[in-house]
C-alpha cells in the first residue's frame, strides 16, 4: 500500500522543481508582511526613513525591542488585557456550548434541525452590522468602558462554530456507553458529567483552543467602539492609537507587534495538529 | 413515553443558556436594528418615529455607488482568495519533503490578531519607505514612490489584497482537507490504468472537491461582505470614499456621526443581502450534500 503510494507520488526532477517554486510563491505571499515587519523592527529609525529602499537592515539591532517599553508604556497592560479578554470569552463559550452541543448530538426533539441551522445562521452576521443596537444594549446594561463590553458581544459570535465543532465530535462517542450508564440507574445529569464530559475532553480541548484563537484574533471593533479607557484596551487597539500619530515609530511598533503575537505563534507551533483538525472538522463531510 | 418526554425536557434545559445568550446579543439587536431604522434616534435620549424617511435618504446616487463598490470589492476578494487558496492547497498536498512545515507556516495570517497583520500591510503600502513601493522602484517598475493608500483605485485593490491575505489560510486548509478526503484507492485504480498526474487531477480530484469549493466560496462571501477591520485600519473608507463599503458606510453614519436611525436603515439593507447569501448557502449545501440539511 505505502509502496504503491510512493510510486504514484514519485515526481520527475522538473516536477519537484515546479512544486517547490509554486510553494515558494505561495509562502512569499503569506509570510512577506511578517518578514518585512520583522526586518523593520531591526532597523534603526533613521535608516528606516532613507531611500533608496533596502530590504536587509544595515546596522540592524534588537534595540527597538528594549526601547519600545518606554515608547508604548501600556504595552504589558495591553497584552494582559488581550489574553484576559480571550480567556474569559473562552470560558463563557465553553459553559454555554458544551451542554448545547450535547443536546444537538444526542437528543431527538422537534425543531432540532432548524434550531441548529438558526445557530449557524448567527455566523452570517458580524458585530459590525449589529453595532448600533449592541452599543445601545451595552450602554443600558451600564457596561460601556469595561472589560465586559468587549467580552459579551464577542462571545455570541464564537458560539455557532464552537457548537458545530463539538457536536461533530460528540456524534462519534458510542451511544452504548450512555445506555450502560442509564441501565445502571444513573441520572441524565450524572451521565452527562461522569460519562460524556470525560470522553468529550479531547474535543472540548480543541474547541477551547480554536475559540481562544478566534477571540484573540478578532479583538478590534468592540474594543474600538465600546471602550475608550486606555487601561482596558487590548493589544490591537492599544497599538492602533500609535499608528494614527504624526510621527509613527515604526520599528518599535513592529517590535511590539511581534512580542504581542508571540503567544499566538507559540500556540500554532505546539498545537498545530489540533488546530488544523479543529478548524476544518465538520466543514468537510 | 414518560422517559422520552423527560429526555426532551432535559435537551431543552441543556440548550437554554446558549439560546438565551444568542437571543439577547443577536436576535434582540436584529429586531432593534429594524425598529431604529424607522426612527431619528441619535445620541439624545428620546427619539421619534419618522416612517420611511431614512430609507428615502439612502436611495440616492452615492449609496448606489457604495453598494456596487461593495459587491465589486467582495467579488474580487472572494475570487482571488479561492484561486490562491486552492493553489496553495494543491501545492501543500504534494508529497515533497517539508510540507508539514509549510502547512504550519500557512496559518499565521489567520491566527495572529487580525489588526496586527493589517498594521504590517500598512507599512508595506507606505509610499516613501514601504516594501512594495521600494522593491518596485529598485526593479525599475515604477519611477518614484507609490503611496498605495493615497489614491482611490490603488487603495481599493490594496485593501482587497490584504483581505485576500487574511482569508487565504482558511481556504487553503479547508481545501487541503477536502483534497485529502478523496479516497486514495481511486488514484491507485487510475494509476494502475496508466492515467497521468494531470489527468488524475482533472478527472478525480477536481470533480470531488467541487462541493467543498462551492461551500468555501459561500462562507468566504459572507465573511468578506462583513469585512470591517482591514478597511478601517488601512483607509477608514478613504481616500474620498473609494474604499467605503456598506459596512464602513454604516459604521461611519452610526458611530462616526451618531445618526443611529440612518445607520440602522443601512444595516437592515446589509442584513437583507446577507440573508439572501445565507439562503443560497443552505440551498446549495443541502443540494450537494443532503445529509447536512437534515
Amino acid at each position: 500500500m505505502s509502496n504503491k503510494n510512493a510510486m504514484i507520488n514519485r515526481y520527475a526532477w522538473y516536477e519537484t522543481i515546479a512544486i517547490y517554486a509554486g510553494i515558494a510563491v505561495f509562502m512569499i505571499f503569506v509570510l512577506a508582511p511578517f518578514v518585512e515587519g520583522f526586518l523593520v523592527s531591526l532597523k534603526p529609525l533613521s535608516r528606516l526613513f532613507s531611500s533608496p529602499y533596502k530590504f536587509w537592515p544595515e546596522n540592524g539591532s534588537f534595540d527597538a525591542y528594549f526601547t519600545m517599553w518606554d515608547s508604548v508604556p501600556g504595552f504589558g497592560r495591553y497584552v494582559f488585557n488581550s489574553i484576559f479578554i480571550s480567556t474569559v470569552a473562552t470560558v463563557i463559550v465553553l459553559l454555554l456550548v458544551v451542554p448545547a452541543a450535547y443536546a444537538f448530538a444526542r437528543f431527538r426533539f422537534t425543531g432540532r434541525g432548524p434550531l441548529l441551522g438558526a445557530f449557524l445562521a448567527v455566523n452570517m452576521f458580524s458585530g459590525a452590522v449589529l453595532i448600533i443596537p449592541l452599543f445601545r444594549l451595552m450602554r443600558s446594561m451600564g457596561i460601556l468602558n469595561t472589560y465586559a463590553a468587549m467580552i459579551v458581544p464577542g462571545v455570541a459570535f464564537l458560539i455557532p462554530t464552537a457548537i458545530w465543532l463539538l457536536r461533530t465530535y460528540m456524534l462519534r462517542i458510542p451511544k452504548e456507553l450512555e445506555e450502560a450508564a442509564y441501565a445502571d440507574g444513573a441520572s441524565r445529569i450524572y451521565t452527562f458529567r461522569r460519562v460524556i464530559l470525560p470522553l468529550a475532553m479531547p474535543g472540548i480541548t480543541v474547541v477551547a483552543i480554536t475559540t481562544f484563537i478566534g477571540a484573540y484574533a478578532q479583538q478590534f471593533i468592540y474594543a474600538l467602539t465600546f471602550n475608550s479607557k486606555t487601561e482596558y484596551m487590548p493589544l490591537p487597539i492599544g497599538l492602533f492609537a500609535y499608528f494614527g500619530r504624526q510621527e509613527v515609530i515604526w520599528n518599535e511598533l513592529m517590535a511590539a507587534s511581534f512580542v504581542g503575537i508571540a503567544p499566538a505563534m507559540i500556540v500554532i507551533f505546539f498545537l498545530q495538529r489540533y488546530l488544523v483538525n479543529g478548524l476544518t472538522a465538520g466543514a468537510v463531510k | 413515553m414518560n422517559a422520552k418526554k423527560s429526555a426532551v425536557i432535559f435537551a431543552w434545559m441543556l440548550l437554554l443558556p446558549s439560546l438565551l445568550y444568542i437571543s439577547v446579543i443577536v436576535i434582540y439587536p436584529l429586531i432593534d436594528t429594524v425598529h431604529l431604522s424607522f426612527t431619528n434616534a441619535s445620541l439624545k435620549k428620546t427619539y421619534s418615529y419618522v416612517g420611511w424617511i431614512n430609507y428615502d435618504k439612502i436611495f440616492n446616487e452615492t449609496f448606489a455607488a457604495v453598494v456596487i463598490r461593495t459587491f465589486v470589492w467582495t467579488f474580487f476578494s472572494v475570487l482571488i482568495k479561492m484561486v490562491i487558496g486552492t493553489f496553495g492547497a494543491i501545492m501543500l498536498n504534494t508529497a515533497v519533503p517539508g510540507r508539514t512545515l509549510f502547512r504550519i507556516l500557512t496559518m499565521p495570517p489567520w491566527i495572529v490578531p487580525m489588526a496586527i497583520g493589517i498594521f504590517m500591510w500598512g507599512w508595506m503600502y507606505n509610499g516613501q519607505f514601504g516594501m512594495i513601493s521600494g522593491v518596485l522602484q529598485n526593479w525599475g517598475v515604477v519611477d518614484g514612490p507609490v503611496a498605495f493608500l493615497a489614491y482611490g483605485s490603488s487603495a481599493f485593490w490594496a485593501t482587497i489584497v490584504t483581505d485576500v491575505w487574511i482569508g487565504v489560510p482558511m481556504v487553503t486548509l479547508y481545501m487541503l482537507a477536502a483534497i485529502q478526503s478523496v479516497p486514495q484507492d481511486l488514484y491507485e485504480a487510475a494509476w494502475t490504468d496508466g492515467a497521468g498526474r494531470m489527468y488524475r487531477f482533472r478527472r478525480i480530484t477536481l470533480p470531488l472537491i467541487i462541493p467543498a469549493l462551492i461551500t468555501m466560496s459561500m462562507i468566504s462571501l459572507i465573511s468578506t461582505f462583513n469585512s470591517f477591520d482591514i478597511i478601517w485600519i488601512l483607509t477608514q473608507g478613504g481616500p474620498s470614499g473609494s474604499t467605503t463599503t456598506m459596512i464602513i458606510d454604516t459604521y461611519k453614519t452610526a458611530i462616526g456621526s451618531y445618526k443611529y436611525g440612518e445607520g440602522a436603515a443601512r444595516a437592515v439593507l446589509i442584513c437583507i443581502f446577507l440573508s439572501i447569501f445565507c439562503f443560497f448557502y443552505f440551498r446549495v449545501t443541502s443540494r450537494i450534500s443532503p445529509e447536512t440539511a437534515r
